[in-house]
């Protein structure tokens, strides 16, 4: 009887292994739904395109080549091209027509998000307790460049998407003049290995965006220009592949995409982001005038101290409306120190502090966005790709809505980053020692929060684009604000006052779209 | 060999926790050659305490004065039963406090995971001068609680499920032994609190492909009826995972590796029969996104017989 169970254990234990393998077999995948967005196949191709009102570029005159007429033995040569690839289409080259079939907008915001929570990490301190900055001059030296923090990502976003927008409504000015229709329809023996449009394809709407994206993130993100030159490549070889376009539709497009890039590189330099970091005197001078004011000023509360984040962000000139609005919209002064009011929150954080309940970690957790992440805007980047998938928007429509949103996150920084450094006011942690986060805290003042700031504009931008989901976006804001209350890094003043001022400025771009001719 | 068995029996339950930045806990008995025989049960209760000030961000050994020193407090209990002299039943239950000391994040606490194993003593036999054996132990963890695993390095553990098979070996002449063996660990994707996160590219999801793990012991020491005492070199190393890049937060998914020495003693008493008491301590020497831990612990083991009397027969 002993005898057998030495027998049969072996064989117990192999079934126990496969069956507790099994319930914990990796048969979740990661399931990435980035991954499974379908094909782009636009339900309305928005012709009229050509009269939405740009950013930058109304006053603009740009020029692309007549191209071949579809009989020049050039058009042949590029059909023969497209013909030789689809005859030995290999796996990789399926999965590349898989992946950027989603959309050229979508594909390359996606990968705009992940080059910023990349650089998303703050300079690690030098031996003497002092940080180092990075520098675009040198940006593959430690530390790299950029440090794209939430007011960098927020402005890399907006002139991304913007540049896409304008670039896009140029396109389809010369779309419509030259009326070159796609390979697939002017050849039958080419495959189309994406969804097929009657949108002419001269010059192509993927070139454009690629052209006009690489050659902002020279600026932007100098440092990881390989890969960047690898999707630019990459994104022109799938249209071809793919059918939807030849090789002159692609140069002529890229060709319109950096000249569309250079007004924006332009504004860019000169836009005062380059000085956003400040300078010692600068740091200096915040604190000696808030003190002067009779209110206690704002300190690091890193080890080492680091000087605060990008100060002078407040200078930034805005998109959506000209500087002296960002002052306009400045809200009231915080709760002082010693007020009723400023108790009453105080204790609030601490209570938060000491409320272990999972709902408030997760929801902290879910909204946190900080070092190593797309940032807030980044987030709202993500719902918002989320959704419009959804939508089956055309590469324009797609370029204008994201537009509309990233230049209300970048002004929604500036006019944050403007209370945050005009009012200097501490941390809830700074002002009560024994108060315990739930996440690391901002390297900046307090009020107004940042998140809040960004989330009341994007829910106000999103719900004006997609009005059936308004109060869902509004709440989602509402939730991303309290998280950071939850989280005991701000009071609920700076997340109540935050997301107010997030959504006035929301509601510059949701004017601006509803001017720019695209309803 | 009456005597042979009787004295291996007596030997126990030690936890090791090996708090990383993960913190895993794993008992002693699964790493040792001892069993306890048929309708014994071993009842025990551990403290251990860890904590370090410097970490490896890759391979970089740095500190964060944000962070001060990482610690955490293990109560756990557990118990061994004799299914047979060759068969044993063990389970654990870590409860589980940490805290940082400097900067301002919260420590988390609660109950961890239950530690689930069957040992098995596959051959016993005499080889020259000593006895030899070989065991196979199959062991798995379960999460109890709904806590935060993306918290590190202030998480009290993975959340995820984990299978594992470990085969060890034990040479014993005379009071001297030495004890080798080798753990895969396999474990289950873990669910986050966000949608999205980056590790060397993006993921819009939350689920985390843990990377699987290695397990590799030597021990040597002595061993009496009275006492006990071992020496312990382990290395543990998960097969994959991305490094920790520089002065960001350690993620879940991370490449672990820790290589640590340590000792446990253990004594048991003679005019109470089945009482006893271990203690011991361990150290990281060399390891990669994980915590330089210093870890000691104390625990107690009460063993008695399940069956009245007859048990013997």
């Amino acid at each position: 009887m002993k005898k057998n169970i030495y027998k049969v254990l072996p064989i117990m234990m192999m079934i126990a292994l496969a069956v507790f393998s099994s319930s914990c077999k990796k048969d979740i995948q990661e399931k990435d739904r980035s991954e499974d967005y379908p094909a782009l196949a636009p339900s309305n191709l928005d012709l009229n395109a050509d009269v939405w009102t740009p950013i930058l570029t109304a006053s603009n005159t740009f020029t692309i080549a007549a191209p071949d007429a579809i009989t020049t033995p050039n058009y042949l040569a590029d059909l023969n091209e497209i013909k030789s690839y689809q005859r030995n289409l290999t796996s990789e080259q399926r999965d590349i027509i898989k992946y950027w079939s989603a959309g050229s907008v979508l594909r390359w915001n996606e990968i705009l998000r992940e080059l910023v929570a990349k650089h998303n990490l703050p300079p690690y301190q030098k031996e003497d307790g002092t940080y180092p900055f990075p520098s675009a001059a040198n940006p593959l030296a430690y530390p790299l460049f950029p440090f794209s923090n939430p007011p960098y990502a927020a402005r890399a976003y907006a002139y991304v998407s913007a540049a896409q927008y304008d670039a896009l409504v140029q396109a389809w000015k010369f779309k419509k003049q030259f009326n070159r229709a796609a390979p697939y329809i002017n050849d039958v023996n080419v495959q189309a290995l994406v969804p097929k449009s009657t949108l002419p394809s001269y010059p192509s709407e993927d070139a454009v965006v690629a052209g006009v994206t690489g050659k902002m993130m020279e600026l932007l993100f100098p440092g990881d220009l390989d890969y960047i030159q690898k999707k630019v490549a990459e994104e022109k070889l799938y249209r071809i592949m793919a059918g939807a376009n030849t090789r002159s539709d692609m140069d002529a497009g890229e060709n319109l995409g950096k000249q569309v890039a250079a007004i924006f590189l332009a504004r860019a330099r000169s836009d005062k982001a380059g000085a956003a970091i400040g300078t010692q005197a600068d740091w200096d001078n915040f604190a000696t005038t808030t003190t002067a004011a009779g209110n206690t000023p704002w300190i690091s509360l890193e080890l080492p101290k680091r000087p605060p984040m990008l100060p002078l962000f407040t200078k930034v000139i805005p998109f959506l409306f000209p500087t002296t609005t960002v002052v306009a919209l400045r809200p009231a002064p915080p709760y002082k120190p010693g007020s009723t009011e400023f108790q009453k929150e105080s204790d609030e954080v601490l209570a938060m502090s000491n409320n272990h309940s999972r709902e408030h970690e997760r929801i902290t957790a879910f909204w946190a966005d900080g070092v190593g992440t797309v940032t807030p805007p980044g987030h709202w980047n993500t719902i918002a790709a989320d959704e419009f998938v959804k939508h089956n928007y055309s590469e324009v429509r797609w370029a204008r809505n994201l537009a509309l949103l990233n230049m209300a996150e970048m002004d929604a920084a500036i006019v944050c980053w403007d209370a945050k450094y005009f009012y200097f006011n501490p941390r809830p942690t700074q002002m009560v020692m024994n108060i315990k986060t739930l996440i690391g805290i901002p390297n900046f003042p307090s009020y107004t929060s940042g998140h809040s700031n960004f989330s009341g504009a994007a829910a106000t931008v999103l719900g004006y684009l997609v009005p059936e989901k308004a109060s869902a976006f509004m709440d989602m804001a509402h939730e991303a604000a309290m998280s950071r209350l939850y989280g005991a890094i701000h009071y609920r003043s700076d997340c109540e006052v935050g997301l107010q001022t997030g959504i006035k400025v929301g509601e510059y771009a949701v004017a601006r779209g509803k001017a720019d001719g695209s309803n | 060999m009456k005597h042979c068995l009787q004295y291996i029996s007596r030997y126990f339950f030690a936890i090791l926790a090996c708090v990383a930045f993960t913190q895993s806990v794993s008992a002693q008995t699964e790493n040792d050659a001892l069993m306890i025989p048929k309708n014994f049960f071993c009842a025990a209760g551990l403290y251990t305490h860890n904590s370090w000030d410097k970490y490896w961000e890759g391979t970089f050994k740095r500190e964060n004065l944000n962070l001060g020193t990482i610690s955490s407090n293990v109560y756990a209990v557990g118990g061994n039963y004799g299914l047979s002299n060759r068969v044993n039943l063990l389970f654990m239950i870590p409860y589980i406090k940490t805290n940082a000391s400097a900067g301002t994040l919260r420590g988390q606490s609660g109950i961890q995971d239950i530690n689930l194993a069957v040992k098995w003593m596959a051959i016993k036999q005499e080889v020259g001068s000593g006895l030899l054996s070989l065991h196979a132990i199959l062991n798995g963890s379960l999460p109890l609680g709904n806590y935060q695993a993306d918290y590190l390095p202030l998480a009290i553990g993975s959340r995820s499920k984990s299978v594992g098979l470990k085969a060890l070996i034990n040479y014993q002449t005379g009071r001297f032994f030495v004890a080798g063996s080798g753990q895969y660990l396999r474990r289950s994707n873990i669910t986050i609190d966000k949608d999205s996160y980056y590790t060397t590219e993006m993921h819009y999801t939350d689920q985390v492909a843990l990377p699987n793990m290695t397990n590799f012991l030597f021990s040597t020491g002595y061993r009496s009826l009275k006492f006990n005492a071992e020496a312990v070199v382990t290395k543990i190393n998960t097969i994959g995972g991305f490094d920790i890049t520089k002065n960001n937060m350690p993620f879940p998914s991370n490449n672990m590796d820790a290589t640590s020495v340590g000792a446990i003693f253990k004594y048991s008493f003679q005019n109470v029969a089945g009482l006893e008491l271990t203690g011991g301590g361990s150290y990281v020497v060399d390891g990669r996104n994980v915590g330089q831990n210093k870890s000691f612990f104390a625990g107690v083991y009460y063993v008695f017989s399940v069956k009245k009397d007859k048990s013997d027969k």
